[in-house]
């Protein structure tokens, strides 16, 4: 991890290896527990999720309220594991780049290699750092979930490492 | 005789507060363990937290979205008077002091939140006198999810322990958001060491047990810990746990219980005097 790789979405993600250091500038949806709850019946009633997943980046996050005159409030990664049930069914319908924290399962990392997907990892806790990296917020899914609604955020250098890469290598501490 | 009405206004601020400040003493123990820092990976993670940790309290920003369980460790003299109901009061402080922070709190079952971060995690310790002393602890999800308790039987002694500890964490992997701190607690019962090992979290961060026996066995759990070479955010390096507090109470004859509260490097916490 000599130099830091810009990439943004459309970035040919098969071209990434674990341990490079990535800033990320563009477009990701954020969708933890609930939500991934939610797509996941969406899609088995073969109803359309509630953004275009094939491609997407999916942000494990939910931020602290916004306080007035602010976008955004504190937002960093939660732990990707638990999204790890929900995850092979994400990557079937075409998701690319998945942002958290903490390990995946073998499961998870075996359709990411399948898929030619990547996972990057921010730095946990690092909540007050990442908000100021974002430039822009929508809500765009099930407001009812409060902190868990699917929010697309516009985010300018966001600091992360590429956890596992499109071969399914890691550079996680099993 | 206390006011429900102050203790909840004055709970509600101390909360607020601590909320949107890491422990001054923990951002210092990072800072060290920045510089002595090796795997560049792990730097990497470090400096940004760093970076983070001052971002939060230049504008006031809570450093982690988590803003967790609110737990509430009371001391409550039994001569105390109040013109109403303490518990309703506490309650009151931490829905007011979390106004602004994330609602994490949510039906077991149902997973319905509540909305407004009630209800609380509450300890109550009777003692003599009439004074009343709230601790509060945001306990994020993310460590707490890794933390463990294990019924050892007394045959397995001191090693047992650090053994037992040194599971855990290594299970935890990057998962609490190393570096993060422990708290030990051994002996009781199965519940009482859980207790212990959130009490233990309440020291003065990175400060040693008075008794020198409960604080050499600190000081084996850290190291044997950054042994593992998990490292900060499970990068790797020398910097997996930052400190390790432990907290003692006699067991049965038949049982060794050790339980670990895992704290994640975002440590947030007050201590209020009512009393004053």
């Amino acid at each position: 991890m000599s130099e830091t790789i810009k990439i943004s979405n459309d970035y040919d993600v098969t071209r990434l290896k674990a341990g490079d250091e990535v800033e990320f500038s563009g477009v990701i949806y954020t969708a933890r527990d609930a939500a991934h709850k939610r797509m996941t019946e969406a899609a088995d009633r073969g109803e359309p999720l509630p953004f275009e997943i094939k491609g997407a980046a999916i942000y494990y996050a939910g931020p602290t309220p916004a306080r007035e005159g602010e976008i955004i409030g504190s937002c960093g990664p939660t732990t990707s594991a638990r999204m790890d049930d929900y995850t092979p069914r994400m990557l079937d319908l075409g998701l690319k780049i998945m942002i958290g924290k903490g390990k995946r399962s073998n499961a998870v990392t075996e359709s990411i290699k399948k898929h030619k997907a990547v996972y990057l990892i921010a730095v946990g806790g690092v909540a007050a750092l990442i908000k100021s990296r974002i430039t822009a917020c929508e809500e765009v899914a099930y407001p009812d979930l409060g902190c868990e609604a699917i929010r697309r955020l516009t985010v300018d250098r966001l600091p992360l490492l590429v956890a596992i890469d499109s071969r399914g290598c890691s550079i996680l501490k099993a | 005789m206390y006011k429900c009405s102050e203790i909840t206004e004055k709970l509600a601020r101390g909360i607020d507060a601590s909320l949107k400040r890491v422990d001054c003493r923990v951002v210092d123990l990072l800072r060290t363990a920045c510089a002595e820092e090796t795997n560049r990976r792990a730097v990497w993670a470090l400096d940004q937290i760093l970076e983070n940790d001052e971002i939060a309290e230049r504008t006031d920003s809570y450093p982690c979205q988590d803003t967790g369980v609110a737990m509430l460790f009371v001391t409550v003299g039994t001569e105390a008077r109040f013109d109403g109901d303490l518990a309703a009061a506490l309650e009151g402080g931490v829905r007011r002091g979390y106004a602004q922070a994330r609602k994490s709190i949510a039906h077991p079952l149902t997973r319905i939140n509540t909305q407004d971060n009630t209800p609380a995690v509450i300890y109550y310790d009777a003692v003599s006198g009439d004074g009343l002393k709230v601790t509060f602890l945001a306990k994020g999800a993310g460590s707490e999810n890794m933390g463990g308790v294990r019924m050892l039987t007394p045959s397995k002694g001191r090693q047992g322990i650090i053994d037992a500890v040194v599971n855990i964490v290594g299970e935890a992997g990057a998962n609490p958001c190393p570096p993060i701190l422990l708290g030990v607690g051994i002996g009781g019962t199965m519940d009482k060491a859980c207790v212990l090992s959130k009490r233990a979290l309440l020291r003065p961060c990175g400060e040693p047990h008075p008794d020198p026996l409960v604080a050499s066995l600190e000081a084996d759990i850290l190291s044997a810990v950054n042994a593992l070479g998990i490292g900060a955010q499970g990068l790797g390096g020398n910097h997996t746990a930052l400190a390790c507090a432990a907290e003692i109470f006699p067991t049965h004859i038949g049982m060794l219980p050790v339980a670990v509260t895992v704290q994640c490097h975002s440590v947030r916490h007050t201590e209020i005097d009512f009393s004053r």
